[in-house]
C-alpha cells in the first residue's frame, strides 16, 4: 500500500511547531468569538435588577473588557503573522492535516 | 463660527487633492512604480471603506441611544479578518485564479457561468445598496447643514436655511465625476484601479484622524483624562449595561456576514488585491484600525449627551461637540473626516456596481441585440465602456433619488442595518460554493431568491413605515390576511427584535432552500468542474483547461479580441503568446492554455458568462477535457498524474506533428513554386532574347534600312536588355543579401522624408488611381539606418499595393506606430485577403499569388524580407477584416523620437 509519496509519519521538530502556529492562526477567532460572546452572560441594567440586589455591569468596565479583548486578539494575530509570514506561502498546498 | 462658504472651499480643496493623488497614482502605475503603490498598508487602508459615513458619524448616534450595541459592527469584521485563514484567504486565492470583477461574477463563475445568476445577484445588490449611497449623500449634506445653522439643526434635526437638495446634487454629481474618471476610464485585464485605491488610502487616514482628534479633545479637554471620562460614562444614561443578547449576537454575525458579501468590500478585498500576503498583515492591521475607529465613540457620545441640549440628534454628536466648545477648527477636520468616509464608499461601491451591472446586465443585453454573438462587428470596447460609465451614473442617480424620496428620515444606522442584511443574503451561495462540492446553480438561485424575498417582506419594504410600501393592516394580521405572514412576527412568532428576526428567518430559510435545492437537483459538467476548480483551490491551482482548440482558428480569436480589447491590446497579447510559444509571426498556435488566458482578457472586460459563451461559440462548444472529467471523479492522484503526463505526451505529438504537417505542405508548395518559377524564368529570359536576336539579325543582315527604322530596332533592342538586366538585377541583389555579402550605407534622415520619397519614386497622384492616407505628425521619426535600403522596401509595398489590389477604388494607409516593442510603419490596403494558405510563403523567393501571368518574378517580397533582416528589423503580414496589412517594424535601437 505505501508507496513513494506518503509523508513520513513523524516530522521535524520545526515543521512540527510550525505546523502547530498554523493551527493556533486558525483558533483565534475561535477565541475571539468565545471572548466577545462573554457579555451575553453579564447582569443587565436598573430593568433587570428588580430586586434590591444592586448587581449590574458599569458601561465603563464592559468598555474595558471588549477593548482588552480586542487588543489581546490583534497582538497574538500580529505575534503569529511575524512567526509564520515566510512559510504560509509554502504551506498552502499540503495543508491538510486537520 | 466658520461660514459654509469656507467649509465648501476646503471640500473643494481636499477634493482637488484627492483628484491630484488619483491622478499621480495612475501614472506611477502607468510607469510601473507598481510595489510602492501595493503595499500592505495601502492594502489595509483601502479596507478602511468598511467604515463609511454610517460608521463615522451613526456610530456616535448609536452609542447614545444604545450604549456598547454600536460595536458589534465592528466586532464581526475583526473576528473575520483575524480568521483569515478559514475564509478570506480562499476567497483571494479563488477571486485571483478566477479573474473575478464581483460577487456576481464569482458567483456566476462558481455554478457554472450562468448569466441568469449573475443578474439576481446584481440586481440584489443594487437594490440593497442604493439606500446606502442614499445615506451617505444625507450624511454629508446634514453635516453640512449644521454648520450652516448648528444650534437649530441640532435641536429639531431636521431642516436648515440651506438648500440640502441642490447640496445633495452637486455632491453626487461631484462624486459621479471622480467615479468616471478613475473608475472607467481603462479597461484593464485584471480590473484594477490604482488612483482610486491609493485615494481611499488617504481617505482613511483622513476619517481616522479626525475621529481620534475629536476623541482626544474630549477626553482630555473635557473631561479631563480617562478615569474622569470613565466615572463620567458610568455617571451617563447609558452608564449601566443594557444588551439585548440576541441583538449583540446577531449583529456580530450579521456584520462579519456583510463584510464579507458588500460589493464594495469584495472589490477592494479580492479583486484590487495585488499580492496574497497582504491579507496576512491586514489580518492584524485592519482589526487595529477599526479598534482605533471605536475607541472614543462611547466617550464622545457621553459627553453629547452631557454638554448639548436635550433633543439633540445624536448622529451628529462628533460634530457638533467642538462646535458647541467653539473648536472651530476641530469641528472642520471632522467634517472632512465624515465627508472621507462618506465620498469615499460611494465612489468604490459605485464602481462595483457599476462592472455588475455592467458586465452581468447591459453588455448581455446589447451583445445579444446585435444578434451576433461572438461575431460581432466594430469595436465592442467603447461601448464597454461607455455601459459602465451609464451605470455609474445610474446607479449614483438612483442614489440620489432615493434621498430626496426619503426625505433624509430615521437614524442613520437602521438603513445601514437593512442593507447589511440585504447583502449577506449572498453568503450562503458564495460560501457553500467554495467549501461544498454538491452545492448547484439551482440550489443557489434558491436560497438566493428565497433569502431576498424574505429580507424585502420583513425588513426592506417595512422600512418605509406603517403605511409606507405595506399597509399597517399588514404588521398586524399578515399579508393576505394571513396570520403567519407578518413582516415582523413571522409564523406568528412574535417578541423577537425586528432586525433580528429579519436576519434569522431570512439566513435560515435562504440556506434551507440552497441546501434542499442543491441535494434535488444535478449540476451540468461546466459547474461539476468549476465545483472542483473552487472547492480544491489550493490543491489544483490554476485553470481548467476547458477548451480543447484544434478546430479555433486563431484568425477569427484575433477579429474577435480586437474587437473587445482594441487592436493594439488584442495584438501586443497575440504577439506576447506567439513569442512565448516560439512562432513566428502573429499568431500564435490555439493551444487550451491560450484559449484559457485569452477568456480570463476577455472576461475582465464582458465578464465571464460572456467571455465563456464568446470563446465557447468561436471554438465550437465548451468541451471538458479528460483531465478535468478526472479532477471532477477525484481519482486518486496518482492516476491523474499519469493521465496528466499521457495527456501531454500526446498534445505534444499532436502539436509537433500538426508542425510536420505544416512544414511539408510548405516545402511542397515550395517545390512546386520553384518549377514554376523555372519555366516563368526560361520564358522571361526568353522572350527578350528572342526579340534581341532577331530584331539585331535584321540590323545586320537587312541592306538599306533608314535610320527611323534603325532607331526603332536598336531602341527595341535596348528596352529589351533593360527588361534583361533588371530580372538579373533582382536576382543578383537577392543572392547578395541572402549571403550576407551586402554593405550598409547608414545614415541618420526622417522617416517621413523616407515615405515620401517612396510615394513619390511610385508615381502615387501622378499616373496611378491608387489613393495613399497618411498620418504625417505620426512619422516625425529620427532614424539612423540604411535610408535607400528602407525607401527600397517602402517602394516594394507601394508598388505591390498598386499592382495587386482589385477594389474599384484602390486605397492604400500608411499609419507609424510607436510601443515599447519599437517604431511599426503599418501599409494597409483594401483589395482582396491574400488566402490563408498562401500567406505562409508569400516572403518566400519565387512565390506569387494566383499565378498571376507577367507581373513580376515574386521576388520583391523576398527581397524586402532580406533587406529588413539586415537591417536589424522584420516585416510580416498581418491579417486585417477587410484587406490586407503589411507592418514594417524599424530597426530598434537606431529609430529615435524626435524632440
Amino acid at each position: 500500500m505505501a508507496d513513494k509519496n506518503t509523508p513520513p509519519v513523524f516530522l521535524d521538530r520545526r515543521s512540527y511547531r510550525k505546523r502547530r502556529m498554523m493551527d493556533a492562526i486558525r483558533l483565534t477567532p475561535v477565541l475571539g468569538a468565545l471572548l466577545w460572546m462573554v457579555p451575553l452572560l453579564w447582569a443587565e441594567g436598573p430593568q433587570g435588577a428588580l430586586d434590591s440586589e444592586p448587581v449590574q455591569t458599569t458601561l465603563s468596565s464592559a468598555i474595558k473588557y471588549v477593548f482588552w479583548v480586542w487588543l489581546g486578539l490583534i497582538v497574538l494575530s500580529a505575534a503569529l503573522w511575524r512567526m509564520t509570514r515566510d512559510d504560509v506561502a509554502r504551506i498552502h498546498a499540503p495543508d491538510t492535516d486537520s | 463660527m466658520a461660514s459654509v462658504n469656507l467649509l465648501i472651499g476646503v471640500c473643494l480643496l481636499y477634493v482637488t487633492g484627492l483628484f491630484g493623488i488619483a491622478f499621480l497614482a495612475e501614472r506611477a502605475a502607468s510607469k510601473g512604480r507598481r510595489p510602492w503603490l501595493r503595499s500592505p498598508l495601502v492594502y489595509t487602508l483601502s479596507l478602511s471603506i468598511y467604515c463609511t459615513g454610517w460608521t463615522f458619524y451613526g456610530a456616535v448616534g448609536y452609542a447614545a441611544r444604545s450604549g456598547m450595541e454600536f460595536v458589534t459592527i465592528y466586532l464581526g469584521p475583526s473576528l473575520v479578518m483575524i480568521g483569515w485563514w478559514w475564509v478570506l484567504r480562499k476567497l483571494v486565492r479563488i477571486g485571483r485564479a478566477q479573474r473575478a470583477t464581483s460577487v456576481a461574477d464569482l458567483i456566476s463563475s462558481r455554478y457554472g457561468k450562468s448569466n441568469a445568476l449573475a443578474i439576481v445577484v446584481t440586481i440584489m445588490a443594487v437594490l440593497g445598496v442604493t439606500p446606502y449611497i442614499a445615506l451617505q449623500l444625507q450624511s454629508v449634506t446634514t453635516s453640512l447643514s449644521i454648520f450652516a445653522d448648528p444650534f437649530e439643526t441640532a435641536t429639531s434635526g431636521a431642516q436648515a436655511g440651506m438648500n440640502q437638495i441642490s447640496a445633495g446634487f452637486w455632491i453626487a454629481l461631484g462624486l459621479a465625476l471622480f467615479t468616471l474618471l478613475f473608475g472607467t476610464r481603462n479597461l484593464n485585464a485584471n480590473e484594477r484601479h490604482d488612483g482610486v485605491v491609493m485615494a481611499i488610502a488617504v481617505e482613511a487616514v483622513v476619517k481616522l484622524l479626525a475621529l481620534l482628534a475629536v476623541g482626544v479633545f474630549v477626553v482630555w479637554g473635557v473631561a479631563g483624562g480617562p478615569s474622569q471620562m470613565m466615572a463620567r460614562i458610568d455617571a451617563s444614561p447609558i452608564g449601566a449595561w443594557q444588551m439585548d443578547g440576541s441583538r449583540w449576537a446577531a449583529l456580530t454575525a450579521l456584520a462579519g456576514a456583510a463584510f464579507l458579501c458588500l460589493p464594495r468590500m469584495f472589490q477592494v478585498l479580492v479583486v484590487e488585491n495585488d499580492d496574497e500576503r497582504h491579507l496576512q498583515t491586514a489580518s492584524w492591521a485592519f482589526p487595529l484600525y477599526l479598534m482605533l475607529m471605536s475607541l472614543f465613540v462611547v466617550p464622545i457620545a457621553v459627553v453629547g449627551l452631557d454638554l448639548l441640549p436635550a433633543g439633540s440628534n445624536p448622529d451628529f454628536f462628533v460634530l457638533t461637540v467642538p462646535l458647541s466648545q467653539g473648536q472651530n477648527t476641530l469641528a472642520m477636520l471632522s467634517f472632512l473626516g465624515g465627508f472621507s468616509s462618506a465620498t469615499s464608499m460611494v465612489i468604490v461601491a459605485t464602481l462595483a456596481l457599476s462592472t455588475m451591472v455592467s458586465n452581468h446586465v447591459v453588455m448581455p443585453i446589447y451583445l445579444s441585440a446585435q444578434g451576433q454573438g461572438a461575431t460581432v462587428s466594430g469595436d465592442v470596447r467603447h461601448v464597454v465602456i461607455l455601459s459602465r460609465r451609464l451605470s455609474v451614473l445610474v446607479i449614483i442617480a438612483l442614489g440620489y433619488f432615493y434621498y430626496r424620496l426619503s426625505g433624509g428620515g430615521g437614524a442613520l444606522a437602521a438603513i445601514g442595518l437593512i442593507s447589511f442584511v440585504g447583502v449577506a443574503q449572498f453568503l450562503p451561495a458564495m460560501l457553500g460554493g467554495i467549501i461544498w462540492r454538491g452545492a448547484t446553480r439551482i440550489g443557489a438561485m434558491c436560497g438566493l431568491v428565497t433569502g431576498f424575498a424574505v429580507w424585502s417582506f420583513t425588513s426592506f419594504l417595512p422600512s418605509f413605515g406603517s403605511d409606507g410600501l405595506i399597509s399597517s393592516a399588514v404588521f398586524e394580521q399578515g399579508a393576505l390576511g394571513l396570520n403567519v405572514l407578518r413582516p415582523h412576527a413571522l409564523f406568528g412568532i412574535e417578541g423577537i427584535d425586528p432586525t433580528v428576526h429579519a436576519v434569522i428567518w431570512s439566513m435560515a430559510l435562504n440556506i434551507i432552500a440552497f441546501i434542499l435545492g442543491s441535494l434535488v437537483s444535478f449540476p451540468t459538467p461546466l459547474e461539476r468542474l468549476q465545483g472542483a476548480q473552487f472547492v480544491n483551490v489550493f490543491a489544483h491551482s490554476g485553470q481548467a483547461k476547458g477548451w480543447s482548440a484544434s478546430v479555433a482558428e486563431s484568425e477569427d480569436l484575433m477579429i474577435m479580441t480586437q474587437r473587445i480589447l482594441g487592436a493594439k491590446e488584442a495584438q501586443t497579447l497575440f504577439r506576447d503568446v506567439a513569442r512565448t510559444q516560439g512562432v513566428q509571426g502573429f499568431l500564435p498556435e490555439p493551444t487550451p492554455d491560450f484559449l484559457q488566458r485569452l477568456e480570463r482578457e476577455l472576461s475582465a472586460s464582458v465578464g465571464a458568462a460572456t467571455a465563456h459563451a464568446m470563446i465557447g461559440q468561436l471554438v465550437g462548444g465548451a468541451t471538458v477535457s479528460v483531465q478535468d472529467l478526472m479532477a471532477v471523479a477525484d481519482e486518486s492522484a496518482q492516476m491523474l498524474e499519469y493521465s496528466n503526463r499521457l495527456e501531454e505526451q500526446s498534445a505534444e505529438l499532436s502539436q509537433t506533428a500538426r508542425k510536420l504537417r505544416n512544414a511539408n505542405a510548405k516545402l511542397t508548395q515550395l517545390s512546386v513554386q520553384k518549377d514554376a518559377f523555372l519555366s516563368q524564368i526560361s520564358h522571361e529570359l526568353r522572350t527578350p532574347m528572342t526579340s534581341i536576336r532577331s530584331f539585331s539579325e535584321i540590323l545586320r543582315d537587312t541592306d538599306g534600312l533608314d535610320p527611323s527604322e534603325q532607331t526603332k530596332y536598336a531602341s527595341i533592342i535596348h528596352v529589351e536588355s533593360i527588361r534583361l538586366t533588371r530580372l538579373l538585377d533582382d536576382l543578383l541583389d537577392l543572392s547578395v543579401l541572402e549571403n550576407g555579402q551586402v554593405s550598409l550605407n547608414e545614415s541618420v534622415g526622417s522617416l517621413g522624408d523616407v515615405i515620401e520619397h517612396a510615394v513619390v519614386t511610385c508615381g502615387v497622384g501622378q499616373r496611378q488611381k491608387l489613393i495613399v492616407t497618411r498620418h504625417r505628425p505620426r512619422e516625425n521619426v529620427v532614424m539612423h539606418t540604411d535610408l535607400d535600403r528602407l525607401a527600397q522596401v517602402f517602394i516594394n509595398l507601394i508598388t505591390n499595393a498598386h499592382k495587386y489590389c482589385t477594389a474599384p477604388q484602390p486605397e492604400l494607409t500608411i499609419d507609424v506606430e510607436q510601443d515599447a516593442d519599437g517604431t511599426f510603419v503599418r501599409f494597409s490596403d483594401n483589395g482582396t485577403p491574400i488566402p490563408g494558405n498562401a500567406r505562409d510563403v508569400i516572403f518566400e523567393k519565387f512565390a506569387r499569388i494566383n499565378d498571376q501571368e507577367g507581373k513580376g518574378a515574386g521576388l520583391g517580397l523576398a527581397i524586402c524580407r532580406e533587406i529588413m533582416t539586415r537591417l536589424q528589423g522584420a516585416i510580416f503580414y498581418e491579417p486585417i477584416p477587410d484587406g490586407n496589412c503589411f507592418v514594417v517594424r524599424l530597426p530598434q535601437a537606431e529609430s529615435l523620437a524626435a524632440q
